[in-house]
């Protein structure tokens, strides 16, 4: 089963979510963490993992054969992305606005283009206590974090409970990261701002037949039309972690929530049979 | 004109409340909401929308039912997983047009695609440009540019002095999109091990870029030591650490209210935010 941890608003708990449901099913399933936020890896602050093995990413990107090349112009015409210039006896390469399709390196007439790996970022993985981990980081500097998402998930095992955390946003990281998923929990916050992402953020798992729940973190600031809200759209709030400065403390020094806190594990275990429940009844309601 | 973006790498560090508290203080700007997939900025300036223009960018491809032979080369050389039983999968679509090109009965066509929408408004501040990116759409970098490009026109226009923008969280397309070009970055943090962390990893894409940059701690008093380790960093790194905000309660409570915290109360807070606003147009100004 994979469960993806997301939010339209930045900083409003998926880490935190993410690393307490993967400690709290530690002794009772085969559990792995994907952290997905390749610009900004937290997860491993919490998890303190120990990386066994780590591979670069690349992304496959054109190199002309200039005996082979007639110059033609073929590879700049099909180009989407302007990522290749053809003037009289000169081919440009512009790698950082590749993405990568391949086209150029087919569609060639004389079969003077091959592809070569451009290093955009790195994946690595290990285990912590009983929790397989695995985060990719993307290149300071790089603009695409999709390839280093896809790589990351291409570790995803089939036997274990994949829990992923994922980047901010409602854009196409967002989209890589959650698709497939068998549920998405949506951690917010009871704000005009954590309700104004959390609508955006519903949009987009509908958009991709997601189950989803709410996570509502901080409860007690702000104001209650997040919980209107998830009533009116039938969306179950499937945990409430109140505004608590111990939990921030803790939080802020990078200890999980389920460790500084213990007695939160029986909740997690909790929110993970909910989940369980709502995607079986899916798939029997689905094959009927 | 200067352009300021606010950055943070790690997201809900404060960014959003931290501009529209700028917004109330600074003479003389334009305002730009760069985080184009959660944009939040709004809630708090309230535009009265002047223009609303269609975002058309990129491409998606679009299979004839009727020509398609379901030969499956397509499928075969799709590296995006967009097609499936000889269908586009919009989402997923790159628009490279691959397909579009090796389809042996030329039944596969690109279409432009509208990825969403970019506002220009009118605030009690001053003019505020924004934006909505679609749901599940590509291309943020481009909008974000967009949104950039007009703010700079009304800006050139007005004559204005600043332009204010509110950026996203990360360090991919949509960040670089923002500060390429800027005058300066703030970078808002707060004092836990991923706000240091992420903290940074922003840093290096400033640097990466080659904009001068500005730290600024939020919530400085949930953890001193870690504000200590961000304050020496700072001093590490020859950045200027410009504010000290504390944790209030206030900022929520304005937010709530859809005001700038500047306008909604009179406390410790406000003076840090509005003294940060003088530094930063100082640097701004240097």
């Amino acid at each position: 089963m994979i469960i993806s941890v997301a939010s339209g608003k930045g900083g409003t708990g998926k880490t935190l979510v993410a690393t307490s449901l993967a400690l709290s099913l530690k002794d009772r399933e085969l559990v792995q963490l994907l952290d997905c936020d390749v610009e900004e890896p937290d997860a491993h602050i919490f998890l303190k993992p120990a990386i066994a093995q780590r591979e670069p990413v690349c992304i496959p990107v054109p190199e002309v054969d200039v005996q082979k090349c007639t110059y033609c112009g073929k590879c700049a015409e099909v180009c989407a992305y302007h990522a290749i210039a053809v003037l009289k006896g000169h081919v440009l390469v512009f790698s950082q606005l590749c993405h990568g399709c391949g086209a150029c390196s087919y569609l060639c007439p004389e079969k003077a283009i091959s592809e070569m790996g451009r290093e955009m970022g790195i994946v690595e993985w290990g285990n912590s206590d009983k929790v397989d981990f695995v985060h990719g980081k993307l290149t300071i500097g790089e603009a695409m974090p999709t390839p280093v998402i896809r790589k990351v998930k291409e570790k995803a095992r089939h036997d274990a409970v994949v829990i992923i955390d994922v980047s901010p946003g409602t854009s196409c990281p967002v989209v890589e990261s959650i698709k497939d998923s068998d549920f998405c929990l949506l951690v917010t916050e009871p704000t005009p701002f954590g309700l104004n992402d959390l609508v955006l953020a519903v949009e987009t798992v509908r958009k991709l037949n997601i189950p989803c729940g709410v996570v509502i973190n901080r409860a007690g600031v702000g104001d209650r039309k997040v919980e209107q809200y998830c009533i009116k759209e039938n969306i179950p709030v499937m945990l409430t972690i109140p505004m608590n400065s111990g939990i921030a403390r803790f939080y802020s020094k990078g200890i999980t929530l389920v460790e500084g806190l213990p007695n939160w594990k029986k909740d997690f275990i909790r929110l993970f049979e909910n989940i369980g429940e709502i995607v079986h009844e899916g798939t029997c309601s689905f094959k009927r | 004109m200067k352009e300021l973006v606010v950055l943070s790498g790690k997201g809900g560090t404060g960014k959003t409340s931290i501009v529209a508290s700028f917004a109330a203080s600074a003479q003389k700007k334009v305002l730009a909401d760069c985080d184009v997939d959660a944009a939040d900025l709004h809630l708090v300036l309230k535009p009265e929308i002047r223009q609303d223009n269609e975002f058309r960018s990129g491409q998606v491809a679009v299979i004839d039912e009727e020509r398609c032979t379901e030969c499956g080369l397509c499928q075969e050389l799709c590296r995006f997983e967009a097609i499936a039983d000889f269908r586009v999968n919009p989402i997923f679509c790159e628009g490279c047009a691959f397909c579009s090109h090796i389809c042996p009965v030329e039944a596969i066509k690109m279409e432009e695609r509208l990825s969403g929408h970019w506002f220009i408004s009118d605030t009690k501040y001053g003019p505020l440009v924004h934006a909505r990116l679609g749901i599940a759409q590509e291309n943020s970098g481009k909008l974000v540019a967009t949104v950039r490009q007009q703010a700079r026109a009304i800006a050139k226009k007005q004559d204005s002095e600043y332009i204010i923008i509110d950026g996203p969280p990360g360090t991919g397309c949509p960040v670089i999109s923002s500060l390429s070009g800027a005058h300066l970055a703030l970078l808002v943090t707060e004092p836990t091990l991923s706000g240091i962390h992420d903290l940074e990893r922003v840093l290096g894409v400033c640097r990466y870029f080659s904009i001068p940059a500005l730290v600024c701690i939020n919530k400085y008093d949930i953890n001193d030591r870690n504000s200590q380790q961000i304050e020496n960093f700072c001093l590490d790194q020859g950045i200027e650490l410009a504010a000290k905000i504390p944790f209030d309660n206030a900022v929520t409570e304005a937010m709530v209210l859809g005001l700038p915290v500047v306008e909604y109360a009179r406390n410790g807070v406000c003076q840090q935010i509005e003294s940060l606003w003088v530094r930063v147009s100082k640097s701004l100004t240097k």
